[in-house]
Protein backbone atom coordinates (compact mmCIF):
# COMPACT_ATOMS: atom_id res chain seq x y z
CA UNK A 1 0.00 0.00 0.00
CA UNK A 2 2.43 2.58 1.25
CA UNK A 3 5.07 1.32 -1.10
CA UNK A 4 2.67 1.79 -4.02
CA UNK A 5 2.02 5.37 -2.98
CA UNK A 6 5.75 5.94 -2.62
CA UNK A 7 6.29 4.52 -6.06
CA UNK A 8 3.64 6.85 -7.51
CA UNK A 9 5.29 9.81 -5.82
CA UNK A 10 8.67 8.74 -7.15
CA UNK A 11 7.31 8.25 -10.67
CA UNK A 12 5.69 11.66 -10.55
CA UNK A 13 8.84 13.39 -9.33
CA UNK A 14 11.04 11.66 -11.88
CA UNK A 15 8.63 12.60 -14.67
CA UNK A 16 8.64 16.24 -13.52
CA UNK A 17 12.41 16.40 -13.31
CA UNK A 18 12.76 14.74 -16.71
CA UNK A 19 10.36 17.31 -18.11
CA UNK A 20 12.45 20.14 -16.67
CA UNK A 21 15.56 18.54 -18.11
CA UNK A 22 13.99 18.26 -21.56
CA UNK A 23 12.84 21.88 -21.31
CA UNK A 24 16.36 23.01 -20.44
CA UNK A 25 17.86 20.97 -23.27
CA UNK A 26 15.32 22.42 -25.69
CA UNK A 27 16.16 25.97 -24.67
CA UNK A 28 19.87 25.25 -24.72
CA UNK A 29 19.65 23.77 -28.23
CA UNK A 30 17.60 26.70 -29.44
CA UNK A 31 19.69 29.52 -28.02
CA UNK A 32 23.27 28.34 -27.82
CA UNK A 33 24.55 28.57 -31.37
CA UNK A 34 26.46 30.91 -33.61
CA UNK A 35 24.15 33.86 -34.31
CA UNK A 36 22.98 34.16 -37.92
CA UNK A 37 21.20 37.53 -37.96
CA UNK A 38 20.51 37.51 -41.69
CA UNK A 39 18.59 34.27 -41.48
CA UNK A 40 16.96 34.66 -38.08
CA UNK A 41 15.95 38.33 -38.14
CA UNK A 42 13.01 37.95 -40.59
CA UNK A 43 11.76 34.98 -38.57
CA UNK A 44 12.01 37.01 -35.37
CA UNK A 45 10.16 39.90 -36.99
CA UNK A 46 7.32 37.63 -38.04
CA UNK A 47 7.03 36.27 -34.52
CA UNK A 48 7.21 39.74 -32.98
CA UNK A 49 4.18 40.54 -35.08
CA UNK A 50 2.30 37.39 -34.09
CA UNK A 51 3.23 37.48 -30.41
CA UNK A 52 3.54 41.20 -29.74
CA UNK A 53 1.49 43.26 -32.17
CA UNK A 54 -1.51 40.95 -32.12
CA UNK A 55 -1.55 41.03 -28.29
CA UNK A 56 -1.58 44.80 -28.32
CA UNK A 57 -5.34 45.28 -28.43
CA UNK A 58 -6.13 43.13 -25.39
CA UNK A 59 -3.29 44.79 -23.48
CA UNK A 60 -4.47 48.30 -24.34
CA UNK A 61 -8.09 47.62 -23.45
CA UNK A 62 -7.41 45.78 -20.21
CA UNK A 63 -4.76 48.31 -19.16
CA UNK A 64 -7.19 51.16 -19.67
CA UNK A 65 -9.95 49.46 -17.70
CA UNK A 66 -7.72 48.31 -14.86
CA UNK A 67 -6.38 51.86 -14.47
CA UNK A 68 -9.92 53.21 -14.46
CA UNK A 69 -11.12 50.68 -11.87
CA UNK A 70 -8.11 51.38 -9.66
CA UNK A 71 -8.81 55.10 -9.75
CA UNK A 72 -12.50 54.59 -9.03
CA UNK A 73 -11.89 52.22 -6.13
CA UNK A 74 -8.98 54.22 -4.76
CA UNK A 75 -11.02 57.40 -4.86
CA UNK A 76 -13.86 55.93 -2.78
CA UNK A 77 -11.47 55.02 0.03
CA UNK A 78 -9.07 57.97 -0.22
CA UNK A 79 -11.85 60.58 -0.30
CA UNK A 80 -13.00 59.31 3.12
CA UNK A 81 -9.68 60.53 4.52
CA UNK A 82 -9.53 63.64 2.38
CA UNK A 83 -6.42 62.25 0.71
CA UNK A 84 -7.56 62.37 -2.92
CA UNK A 85 -4.23 63.79 -3.99
CA UNK A 86 -2.68 60.40 -3.22
CA UNK A 87 -4.72 58.86 -6.03
CA UNK A 88 -1.86 59.35 -8.52
CA UNK A 89 0.73 57.45 -6.46
CA UNK A 90 -1.82 54.74 -5.66
CA UNK A 91 -2.60 54.10 -9.32
CA UNK A 92 1.00 54.47 -10.51
CA UNK A 93 2.63 52.33 -7.85
CA UNK A 94 0.07 49.52 -8.07
CA UNK A 95 0.45 49.42 -11.83
CA UNK A 96 4.23 49.78 -11.99
CA UNK A 97 5.09 47.34 -9.25
CA UNK A 98 2.43 44.67 -9.48
CA UNK A 99 -0.47 44.88 -11.87
CA UNK A 100 1.46 45.92 -14.97
CA UNK A 101 3.90 43.00 -15.06
CA UNK A 102 1.57 40.40 -13.55
CA UNK A 103 -1.63 41.07 -15.48
CA UNK A 104 0.35 41.45 -18.70
CA UNK A 105 1.99 38.08 -18.05
CA UNK A 106 -1.36 36.42 -17.35
CA UNK A 107 -2.96 37.91 -20.45
CA UNK A 108 0.14 37.07 -22.46
CA UNK A 109 -0.04 33.44 -21.30
CA UNK A 110 -3.66 33.27 -22.38
CA UNK A 111 -3.34 35.18 -25.62
CA UNK A 112 0.10 34.30 -26.97
CA UNK A 113 1.37 31.39 -24.84
CA UNK A 114 -1.56 29.13 -25.66
CA UNK A 115 -1.22 29.95 -29.36
CA UNK A 116 2.50 29.11 -29.31
CA UNK A 117 1.82 25.76 -27.62
CA UNK A 118 -0.97 24.84 -30.00
CA UNK A 119 1.07 25.84 -33.05
CA UNK A 120 4.15 23.88 -32.09
CA UNK A 121 2.10 20.93 -30.86
CA UNK A 122 0.30 20.75 -34.20
CA UNK A 123 3.61 21.02 -36.06
CA UNK A 124 4.79 18.05 -34.05
CA UNK A 125 1.55 16.09 -34.62
CA UNK A 126 1.70 16.66 -38.36
CA UNK A 127 5.37 15.64 -38.48
CA UNK A 128 6.50 19.06 -39.67
CA UNK A 129 9.26 19.13 -37.07
CA UNK A 130 10.54 15.72 -38.16
CA UNK A 131 10.27 16.87 -41.77
CA UNK A 132 12.50 19.82 -41.03
CA UNK A 133 15.07 17.59 -39.43
CA UNK A 134 15.01 15.41 -42.55
CA UNK A 135 15.85 18.51 -44.57
CA UNK A 136 18.74 19.27 -42.19
CA UNK A 137 16.95 22.30 -40.78
CA UNK A 138 17.23 22.41 -37.02
CA UNK A 139 13.65 22.93 -35.75
CA UNK A 140 15.01 24.27 -32.46
CA UNK A 141 16.83 27.03 -34.29
CA UNK A 142 14.14 27.66 -36.88
CA UNK A 143 10.95 27.32 -34.79
CA UNK A 144 11.77 27.62 -31.09
CA UNK A 145 14.46 30.32 -31.03
CA UNK A 146 12.58 33.12 -32.86
CA UNK A 147 9.42 32.48 -30.83
CA UNK A 148 11.39 32.54 -27.59
CA UNK A 149 13.12 35.83 -28.37
CA UNK A 150 9.89 37.35 -29.66
CA UNK A 151 8.17 36.52 -26.37
CA UNK A 152 11.05 37.77 -24.25
CA UNK A 153 11.28 41.03 -26.20
CA UNK A 154 7.62 41.82 -26.60
CA UNK A 155 6.30 41.12 -23.10
CA UNK A 156 8.27 43.82 -21.26
CA UNK A 157 7.21 46.23 -24.01
CA UNK A 158 3.59 45.17 -23.58
CA UNK A 159 3.90 45.61 -19.80
CA UNK A 160 5.23 49.15 -20.28
CA UNK A 161 2.35 49.97 -22.61
CA UNK A 162 -0.11 48.40 -20.17
CA UNK A 163 1.20 50.51 -17.30
CA UNK A 164 1.26 53.76 -19.24
CA UNK A 165 -2.28 53.21 -20.55
CA UNK A 166 -3.44 52.28 -17.06
CA UNK A 167 -2.05 55.49 -15.59
CA UNK A 168 -3.78 57.47 -18.34
CA UNK A 169 -6.99 55.55 -17.59
CA UNK A 170 -6.63 56.47 -13.93
CA UNK A 171 -6.22 60.09 -15.00
CA UNK A 172 -9.35 59.81 -17.12
CA UNK A 173 -11.49 58.60 -14.21
CA UNK A 174 -9.78 60.40 -11.33
CA UNK A 175 -9.20 63.81 -12.86
CA UNK A 176 -11.65 64.14 -15.73
CA UNK A 177 -14.58 62.42 -14.12
CA UNK A 178 -14.24 62.53 -10.32
CA UNK A 179 -12.57 65.92 -10.20
CA UNK A 180 -9.25 65.24 -8.48
CA UNK A 181 -6.83 68.08 -9.16
CA UNK A 182 -4.89 67.25 -12.33
CA UNK A 183 -1.64 68.90 -11.29
CA UNK A 184 -1.77 67.12 -7.96
CA UNK A 185 -2.32 63.78 -9.68
CA UNK A 186 0.96 64.08 -11.58
CA UNK A 187 3.05 65.88 -8.97
CA UNK A 188 2.14 63.52 -6.11
CA UNK A 189 2.95 60.67 -8.49
CA UNK A 190 6.33 62.17 -9.31
CA UNK A 191 7.09 62.70 -5.65
CA UNK A 192 6.38 59.08 -4.80
CA UNK A 193 7.56 57.08 -7.80
CA UNK A 194 11.25 56.38 -8.05
CA UNK A 195 12.78 55.56 -11.42
CA UNK A 196 15.07 52.76 -10.22
CA UNK A 197 13.03 51.42 -7.37
CA UNK A 198 9.70 51.25 -9.15
CA UNK A 199 10.05 51.49 -12.91
CA UNK A 200 13.22 49.44 -13.38
CA UNK A 201 12.09 46.81 -10.89
CA UNK A 202 8.79 46.54 -12.76
CA UNK A 203 10.67 46.04 -16.02
CA UNK A 204 12.91 43.41 -14.42
CA UNK A 205 9.80 41.63 -13.19
CA UNK A 206 8.23 41.57 -16.62
CA UNK A 207 11.45 40.26 -18.19
CA UNK A 208 11.47 37.39 -15.69
CA UNK A 209 7.80 36.66 -16.36
CA UNK A 210 8.44 36.78 -20.11
CA UNK A 211 11.18 34.17 -19.78
CA UNK A 212 8.95 31.94 -17.65
CA UNK A 213 5.80 32.18 -19.77
CA UNK A 214 7.49 31.82 -23.15
CA UNK A 215 9.68 28.97 -22.00
CA UNK A 216 6.75 27.05 -20.51
CA UNK A 217 4.61 27.62 -23.61
CA UNK A 218 7.33 26.46 -26.01
CA UNK A 219 8.27 23.46 -23.92
CA UNK A 220 4.66 22.30 -23.50
CA UNK A 221 4.15 22.52 -27.24
CA UNK A 222 7.43 20.83 -28.09
CA UNK A 223 6.80 18.09 -25.55
CA UNK A 224 3.10 17.56 -26.34
CA UNK A 225 1.69 14.11 -27.05
CA UNK A 226 1.19 14.37 -30.83
CA UNK A 227 -2.56 13.76 -30.85
CA UNK A 228 -5.47 16.18 -30.83
CA UNK A 229 -6.12 15.34 -27.18
CA UNK A 230 -2.46 15.79 -26.30
CA UNK A 231 -2.37 19.22 -27.92
CA UNK A 232 -5.48 20.37 -26.08
CA UNK A 233 -4.00 19.15 -22.80
CA UNK A 234 -0.71 20.86 -23.52
CA UNK A 235 -2.47 24.15 -24.28
CA UNK A 236 -4.42 23.98 -21.03
CA UNK A 237 -1.27 23.12 -19.12
CA UNK A 238 0.54 26.08 -20.63
CA UNK A 239 -2.02 28.54 -19.35
CA UNK A 240 -2.39 26.91 -15.93
CA UNK A 241 1.30 26.30 -15.27
CA UNK A 242 2.54 29.63 -16.50
CA UNK A 243 -0.15 31.56 -14.60
CA UNK A 244 0.75 29.76 -11.39
CA UNK A 245 4.47 30.22 -12.03
CA UNK A 246 3.97 33.93 -12.67
CA UNK A 247 2.01 34.42 -9.46
CA UNK A 248 4.52 32.41 -7.44
CA UNK A 249 7.54 34.21 -8.85
CA UNK A 250 5.77 37.52 -8.37
CA UNK A 251 5.60 36.89 -4.66
CA UNK A 252 9.29 36.00 -4.51
CA UNK A 253 10.34 38.99 -6.62
CA UNK A 254 8.16 41.39 -4.63
CA UNK A 255 9.59 40.05 -1.38
CA UNK A 256 13.13 40.55 -2.68
CA UNK A 257 12.59 43.93 -4.36
CA UNK A 258 10.18 45.74 -2.06
CA UNK A 259 10.02 43.56 1.05
CA UNK A 260 13.20 44.65 2.79
CA UNK B 1 0.26 39.70 -45.03
CA UNK B 2 3.20 41.21 -46.82
CA UNK B 3 6.52 41.45 -45.09
CA UNK B 4 6.49 45.25 -45.35
CA UNK B 5 3.22 45.55 -43.50
CA UNK B 6 4.51 43.29 -40.75
CA UNK B 7 7.65 45.36 -40.45
CA UNK B 8 5.68 48.59 -40.21
CA UNK B 9 3.38 47.19 -37.56
CA UNK B 10 6.27 45.82 -35.49
CA UNK B 11 7.98 49.19 -35.79
CA UNK B 12 4.80 50.86 -34.57
CA UNK B 13 4.63 48.43 -31.64
CA UNK B 14 8.19 49.19 -30.59
CA UNK B 15 7.63 52.94 -31.00
CA UNK B 16 4.54 52.70 -28.81
CA UNK B 17 6.52 50.84 -26.16
CA UNK B 18 9.27 53.48 -26.25
CA UNK B 19 6.66 56.20 -25.89
CA UNK B 20 5.19 54.37 -22.90
CA UNK B 21 8.64 54.07 -21.34
CA UNK B 22 9.34 57.77 -21.85
CA UNK B 23 5.99 58.66 -20.32
CA UNK B 24 6.78 56.54 -17.29
CA UNK B 25 10.35 57.76 -16.96
CA UNK B 26 9.72 61.47 -17.47
CA UNK B 27 6.17 62.11 -16.36
CA UNK B 28 5.55 59.48 -13.69
CA UNK B 29 8.88 59.06 -11.94
CA UNK B 30 10.57 61.80 -9.98
CA UNK B 31 13.70 63.54 -11.13
CA UNK B 32 15.74 60.40 -10.57
CA UNK B 33 17.11 60.70 -14.10
CA UNK B 34 17.35 64.42 -14.58
CA UNK B 35 18.24 65.83 -11.17
CA UNK B 36 21.06 63.45 -10.36
CA UNK B 37 23.66 66.18 -10.34
CA UNK B 38 26.46 66.80 -7.89
CA UNK B 39 25.56 66.47 -4.24
CA UNK B 40 27.33 66.86 -0.91
CA UNK B 41 26.65 65.37 2.48
CA UNK B 42 25.71 67.04 5.75
CA UNK B 43 24.96 65.24 8.99
CA UNK B 44 22.61 66.01 11.85
CA UNK B 45 22.12 64.32 15.21
CA UNK B 46 18.60 64.12 16.60
CA UNK B 47 17.02 62.81 19.75
CA UNK B 48 14.05 61.34 17.97
CA UNK B 49 13.46 61.12 14.23
CA UNK B 50 9.80 60.12 14.46
CA UNK B 51 8.67 58.80 11.08
CA UNK B 52 11.52 60.18 8.98
CA UNK B 53 12.63 57.74 6.29
CA UNK B 54 15.50 57.31 3.89
CA UNK B 55 14.76 59.40 0.76
CA UNK B 56 12.55 61.82 2.71
CA UNK B 57 12.87 65.31 1.22
CA UNK B 58 14.94 68.12 2.72
CA UNK B 59 13.29 71.48 2.21
CA UNK B 60 14.35 75.07 2.59
CA UNK B 61 11.27 77.26 2.71
CA UNK B 62 9.28 74.51 1.04
CA UNK B 63 11.72 73.97 -1.84
CA UNK B 64 13.30 70.52 -2.02
CA UNK B 65 17.11 70.86 -1.91
CA UNK B 66 18.04 67.27 -1.18
CA UNK B 67 17.07 63.94 0.28
CA UNK B 68 17.89 61.87 3.32
CA UNK B 69 20.61 59.40 2.34
CA UNK B 70 20.74 57.24 5.44
CA UNK B 71 19.62 57.10 9.06
CA UNK B 72 21.90 55.37 11.54
CA UNK B 73 22.11 55.02 15.25
CA UNK B 74 25.22 56.50 16.83
CA UNK B 75 26.62 53.66 18.95
CA UNK B 76 28.18 55.98 21.59
CA UNK B 77 25.12 57.95 22.61
CA UNK B 78 22.43 55.86 20.92
CA UNK B 79 21.01 58.88 19.17
CA UNK B 80 20.01 58.75 15.50
CA UNK B 81 22.31 60.43 12.98
CA UNK B 82 20.74 61.49 9.69
CA UNK B 83 22.93 61.80 6.60
CA UNK B 84 21.56 64.47 4.25
CA UNK B 85 22.44 64.52 0.58
CA UNK B 86 22.11 68.09 -0.63
CA UNK B 87 22.30 69.41 -4.15
CA UNK B 88 25.66 71.16 -4.51
CA UNK B 89 24.07 74.19 -6.13
CA UNK B 90 22.92 74.99 -2.59
CA UNK B 91 26.31 74.93 -0.88
CA UNK B 92 26.15 78.16 1.09
CA UNK B 93 24.53 77.18 4.36
CA UNK B 94 26.26 78.79 7.37
CA UNK B 95 27.02 76.67 10.41
CA UNK B 96 24.35 78.54 12.35
CA UNK B 97 21.68 76.82 10.25
CA UNK B 98 19.21 74.54 11.95
CA UNK B 99 17.28 71.44 10.88
CA UNK B 100 13.91 70.38 12.22
CA UNK B 101 11.80 67.33 11.50
CA UNK B 102 8.47 68.63 10.28
CA UNK B 103 5.27 67.05 9.06
CA UNK B 104 3.46 68.15 5.92
CA UNK B 105 -0.16 68.48 6.95
CA UNK B 106 -1.79 66.61 9.79
CA UNK B 107 -1.32 63.13 8.38
CA UNK B 108 1.33 63.79 5.77
CA UNK B 109 4.82 62.43 5.46
CA UNK B 110 7.68 63.82 7.54
CA UNK B 111 10.47 65.84 6.02
CA UNK B 112 13.53 67.77 7.13
CA UNK B 113 13.14 71.52 7.25
CA UNK B 114 16.51 73.24 6.86
CA UNK B 115 16.58 76.81 8.16
CA UNK B 116 19.58 78.89 7.01
CA UNK B 117 21.17 80.83 9.86
CA UNK B 118 22.82 84.26 10.06
CA UNK B 119 26.21 84.99 8.56
CA UNK B 120 29.03 87.16 9.94
CA UNK B 121 32.84 87.01 10.00
CA UNK B 122 33.06 84.39 12.76
CA UNK B 123 30.57 82.03 11.13
CA UNK B 124 31.91 79.56 8.60
CA UNK B 125 30.05 77.84 5.81
CA UNK B 126 29.04 74.16 6.17
CA UNK B 127 31.22 71.87 4.09
CA UNK B 128 30.64 68.31 3.01
CA UNK B 129 30.76 65.98 6.03
CA UNK B 130 29.98 68.68 8.61
CA UNK B 131 27.38 68.32 11.33
CA UNK B 132 24.47 70.71 11.67
CA UNK B 133 24.52 71.40 15.41
CA UNK B 134 21.13 73.00 15.94
CA UNK B 135 18.47 70.31 15.53
CA UNK B 136 14.86 69.97 16.59
CA UNK B 137 13.48 66.48 16.93
CA UNK B 138 10.21 65.19 15.60
CA UNK B 139 7.07 65.89 17.55
CA UNK B 140 5.73 62.56 18.77
CA UNK B 141 2.01 62.76 19.27
CA UNK B 142 1.98 60.31 22.19
CA UNK B 143 4.53 62.40 24.11
CA UNK B 144 2.48 65.53 23.53
CA UNK B 145 -0.66 63.83 24.82
CA UNK B 146 1.31 62.47 27.77
CA UNK B 147 2.57 65.95 28.67
CA UNK B 148 -0.90 67.39 28.31
CA UNK B 149 -2.40 64.79 30.62
CA UNK B 150 0.46 65.23 33.10
CA UNK B 151 -0.10 68.97 33.19
CA UNK B 152 -3.81 68.56 33.69
CA UNK B 153 -3.19 66.11 36.50
CA UNK B 154 -0.95 68.55 38.38
CA UNK B 155 -3.47 71.39 38.18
Amino acid sequence: MIVDKLQQLGQHSIAKIQGMGRATLMLFGALVAWPTPRKSFPLLLKQLYVVGVLSLLIILVSGLFIGMVLALQGYTVLSKFGAEQMLGPLVALSLLRELGPVVTALLFAGRAGSALTAEIGLMKATEQLSGMEMMAVDPLRRIIAPRFWAGVISMPLLALIFTAVGILGGHLVGVDWLGVDGGGYWSAMQANVDFQQDILNGVIKSVVFALIVTWIALHKGFDAVPTSEGISQATTQTVVTSSLAVLGFDFILTAVMFGG
Amino acid sequence: MTSRKIEVLVGLFVALAIAAFLLLALKVANSGMTGSGETYMLYAKFENIGGLKVRSPIKVGGVVVGRVRSIELNTEEYSPVVAMEIDSQYNNFPETSSVAILTSGLLGEQYLGLQPGFVDETVSILKSGDYVEDTKSAIVLEELIGQFLFNRGSN
